[in-house]
């Protein structure tokens, strides 16, 4: 069954479409991951699915709830933890979780040991008496993780969990996400513009790029789904003019694009074209400066979905950015 | 509508509220010093102005106003008198500020007097003054009036007296300014609290966080209101009693008087929050509420009449003052401080504060967005 299913969903901003026409499903306990650079549209789309921003047109069902006709119904299963930290720094965690769980009406007798439970399955047992603002930023994010378990929801929102945490605290989040998947029949629905956050952590992957959905299928699908499963990058010193051409006859090799000095060959057995590529190399007398070999990753497929890398992308976000139109 | 709900977002602003205490110190701190120092420095009775008094009749009369100068000067002491030889001189130091009247005996003044030809007495007085010139003018009146009235009056008098009963005992002007800081204190919390923290909530993200919930919008302005207007009923009877304790207002700890101030203060805090919400409701610039802040301050605080009488208003400021809810707080707390009236004296103030916060709630919860 269908824990989310989003239905041809448009937002515009005037004449800026910043979701345009994206259909898909989640299964039920499917961690799925929304890709692509900042000012894709992955937080607008985000905000419709959590009733934050209303949809130009289409809809979405999250956990059967219709986010146009039952939003109330859709706030109830959902546990959003947003982009920006919306714990009140001049609380403390405990307070934080507590007015929560208020509000979404939690049994007063199940509060405060839902609370501490909760507080300790994301390491802040310790620290739950201390003020919000005194917290690092890993920290604050664990505890809106568990703020947004506190009503137990059958599904989870993360939009971009560990945009701004230094890499230990990624890391802490990554395994917390994954904790949660294993005790728990939670989906989770993740939006992150890292490729190895969401290669590590989701089952499916769609790549949104211009509001648009590029690809969507599981990380290792979509990596097979481009030609050749290494990607041998390498610069060359002296190379004759027609030197690609000669580069696309090597063995294995499947496509040979050129940026800049930097040459990447797409190969089907990448050490096999690293040994034709340095014979060659040899007998034509060019030069070769560096070259590596390295499996298929996801920023490869966004190039192949997108036609440019997620870091280009997310360098280029800014004209892109609509966040500020409904700030 | 939850009423768990609204606690929830009550429960929170109070534990912000009393883990800290800036709010509560910033909200008493203006009121208070103003309270001080402008109820001390405005209303006083005039004392030690000088004046200049040129004689130039040098007769047994003249030495009878001056005499008469000299128990004013050791009396009420509103001004010493300083002998001046020549007029021209005088008027030269009236000019340049040295001296705020100048009393003049004309040579002539002896002779008219025996003559019973209108004697005179000029006097010239520092008018960009008002207060100055018009306490002079009534000192200097009372003293002609004196110097008019017969040594021996008929047992029979047909002239009209006027007996005047003051009906309160004297009321110093900082406690009359007291209603006016309190209205202050509670407006700084419904600024502070109301606008200033809202939009920066709201800009910090927090709000986001309260919008995910299945909270409903009439709800969380409920609740934002509530917890500002508690706030403000705080602020409101801390400023009402420590400024009652320093100005000196009796019977302070009467318990009907407390519960009636309790009960204006609680209103003027809803009527006030609610305005606040209400002109924050749609605004996401934090700049907006601080700029807003002194415009806001001199639109309601002094058409309220709680420096000065409405009625010495002109028109259009008599109209600001009606749709004020500062006049109507101003209004009870004055009566309830300095005159000691029972509910007969609020009970119109408090209803139209009901309404004006009914209807300011009203419109919050209209125009209130409950999506981003």
């Amino acid at each position: 069954m269908n824990a989310i299913e989003v239905d041809h969903l448009v937002k515009k901003f005037n004449h800026l479409v910043a979701v345009d026409d994206i259909t898909f499903n989640v299964l039920n306990g499917e961690i799925f991951g929304l890709l692509g650079p900042n000012g894709a549209g992955k937080t607008t789309l985000i905000r419709m699915m959590t009733t934050l921003t209303p949809p130009t047109s289409g809809t979405a069902r999250i956990g059967g709830h219709d986010i146009n006709t039952d939003a109330d119904g859709v706030r109830y299963v959902l546990g959003v933890i947003p982009q920006a930290f919306t714990s009140d720094p001049e609380l403390t965690a405990r307070e934080n979780m507590l007015i929560h769980a208020k509000l979404y009406g939690v049994p007063a007798d199940k509060r405060s040991a839902l609370i501490d439970e909760l507080l300790d399955s994301v390491d802040l047992l310790k620290f739950r008496d201390t003020l919000v603002r005194t917290f690092s930023g890993g920290m604050r994010r664990r505890l809106e993780i568990a703020r947004g378990l506190v009503h137990s929801p059958q599904i989870l929102f993360l939009d971009e969990p560990t945009t701004g945490l230094d890499p230990v605290s990624r890391t802490n989040v990554w395994e917390m996400i994954r904790n949660l998947r294993e005790k728990s029949e939670l989906t989770i629905l993740i939006t992150t513009h890292y490729m190895d956050e969401a290669d590590k952590l989701c089952d499916r992957i769609a790549i949104v790029d211009h509001g648009k959905l590029a690809a969507l299928d599981t990380p290792d699908r979509l990596k097979d789904s481009i030609s050749g499963t290494d990607v041998v990058e390498a610069e060359f010193g002296n190379a004759p003019p027609d030197w690609l051409d000669q580069l696309r006859g090597l063995a294995q090799a499947a496509s040979v694009t050129q940026r800049d000095e930097l040459v990447r060959i797409s190969s089907h057995d990448g050490p096999a074209t690293v040994a034709a590529l340095m014979d060659l190399a040899r007998s034509r007398k060019v030069t070769v400066r560096k070259v590596s070999v390295q499996s298929t990753t996801l920023d490869d497929v966004f190039l192949h979905y997108t036609g440019r890398e997620l870091r280009d992308a997310a360098h280029g976000a800014s004209s892109f950015d609509v966040s500020h139109l409904y700030r | 509508m939850k009423v768990y709900r609204i606690w929830a977002l009550i429960e929170r602003d109070m534990r912000k509220f009393f883990r800290s205490p800036a709010l509560m110190m910033a909200s008493m701190v203006f009121p208070l010093v103003q309270l001080i120092v402008l109820g001390y420095a405005f209303g006083g009775k005039i004392k030690g102005a000088t004046i200049a008094f040129v004689d130039q009749d040098h007769s047994v009369e003249s030495r009878r106003v001056r005499e008469m100068l000299n128990g004013i000067e050791a009396g009420p002491q509103t001004f010493r008198v300083v002998d001046y030889d020549s007029l021209p001189r005088a008027l030269d130091d009236l000019k340049a500020g040295f001296v705020r009247g100048v009393i003049q005996l004309p040579y002539d003044f002896s002779r008219r007097f025996y003559q019973h030809d209108r004697p005179r007495i000029a006097f010239s007085e520092d008018n960009t003054d008002q207060v100055m010139a018009s306490a002079l003018l009534e000192r200097i009146q009372q003293m002609v009036d004196d110097l008019n009235s017969p040594a021996v009056t008929s047992r029979l008098d047909s002239q009209v007296q006027l007996n005047t009963v003051e009906v309160y005992p004297y009321i110093e002007y900082a406690k009359y300014l007291l209603a006016g800081s309190t209205a202050m204190a509670i407006f700084i919390v419904a600024m502070i609290g109301g606008g200033i923290t809202f939009i920066d909530d709201k800009s910090r993200g927090l709000h986001e966080g309260y919008l995910l919930t299945p909270i409903h919008k009439t709800e969380l302005v409920l609740g934002l209101i509530g917890a500002g207007a508690i706030k403000g009923l705080f602020a409101g009877m801390a400023l009402t009693i420590i400024g009652g304790l320093l100005v000196g207002i009796p019977r302070l700890w009467d318990p009907v008087r407390l519960f009636y101030l309790t009960l204006v203060v609680l209103v003027a805090s809803i009527a006030m929050i609610s305005f606040m919400f209400l002109a924050m409701v749609r605004v996401d610039d934090p700049l907006v509420p601080r700029a807003i802040f002194g415009v806001l301050n001199t639109l309601l605080f002094f058409p309220s009449g709680a420096i000065s009488p409405i009625e010495g208003f002109p028109r259009w400021l008599r109209w600001l003052s009606v749709v004020d809810p500062f006049t109507y707080t101003v209004h009870a707390l004055r009566n309830l401080t300095i005159k000691s009236t029972g509910i007969e004296g609020i009970y119109r103030d408090v209803i139209i504060l009901s309404c004006f916060a009914a209807v300011m709630i009203g419109c919050s919860i209209a125009l209130f967005k409950r999506q981003l």
